[in-house]
């Protein structure tokens, strides 16, 4: 699996399971506090709320669950919040279709990635088959 | 943060020949998934020709609510009876479009008394 680089400055907040259905709404309501205190505006909560959210369902849905690391630090000369989603599940075969965009075609893996990847300013994604995914998401607006 | 998640019921309450549904609380998917079975019931129960659904207290729709909302309105409508969602506020409207998903066959209003009015209409216009 390719490795996911963490800076060393950055902050930790907070390391969470996402292993039942309410954790996945406890989870994602972390993160929006996480993002109120960042003085992130209405929109941009609700933005990487969402993102997360959907993210947190993939895992619970495809991977039987994984885990949330919330980070705060520097990215690109600004403050971000940053979500990894990791997951010990099946990976995911084709990246590529899988951030295709379907929702109006038809088309794409229906994990809701494209969408999630428009909702914040910075979006990573490692998956190794029968090892699992990681994706980061990072917000700072 | 305590978060109550007591497997309460949201209640659906009937007027004349609506029902109406606010949802109060960050539902995870269960909880949407019996809500919407719950109100198709209450359709067959009461013969309900509208339903006013307010999510004015939701801070956010993510694609599985936005679905599950979509899919009771077509529901709905093969039980003759339409769907009006009230009171979305701005941001999520903004991150239901930037995320891409499409809800078709939901009627939205802006508020309670507009989508009261827009269900009389629907139901007059469908006599």
């Amino acid at each position: 699996m390719h490795e996911i680089i963490s800076d060393k400055s950055w902050e930790e907040l907070g390391k969470y399971p996402i292993q039942t259905e309410f954790d996945i709404v406890k989870v994602r309501q972390t993160v929006r506090n996480y993002a109120k205190e960042n003085g992130m505006g209405i929109v941009e909560q609700t933005r990487i709320t969402t993102a997360v959210s959907e993210l947190f369902r993939n895992m619970y849905n495809y991977a039987n669950g994984g885990e949330v690391l919330i980070e705060r630090g520097e990215v690109e000369g600004h403050i971000a919040l940053i979500v990894t989603c990791i997951d010990r599940g099946p990976g995911i075969p084709d990246i590529e279709m899988a951030m295709a965009d379907g929702y109006s075609s038809g088309m794409g893996m229906g994990y809701g990635l494209p969408g999630a990847k428009r909702l914040v300013d910075k979006f990573e994604i490692y998956s190794v088959i029968n090892k699992g995914t990681i994706v980061r998401v990072m917000k700072w607006r | 943060m305590n978060i109550d998640f007591q497997e309460r019921k949201i209640p659906i309450i009937k007027i004349r020949d609506f029902l109406i549904v606010s949802i109060q609380v960050d539902m995870h998917d269960k909880m949407a998934v019996q809500l919407q079975s719950q109100i198709l019931h209450e359709i067959e129960r009461t013969g309900a020709k509208g339903v006013l659904i307010d999510i004015s207290v939701l801070e956010m729709v993510d694609s599985f609510i936005g679905r599950m909302l979509s899919g009771m309105a077509s529901m709905a409508s093969i039980m003759d009876a339409a769907v009006v969602i009230v009171g979305m506020q701005p941001a999520v409207a903004i991150t239901l479009v930037e995320l891409g998903l499409e809800m078709p066959g939901i009627n939205t209003a802006l508020n309670m008394e507009r989508g009261m009015e827009l269900l009389e209409k629907m139901v007059k216009d469908s006599l």
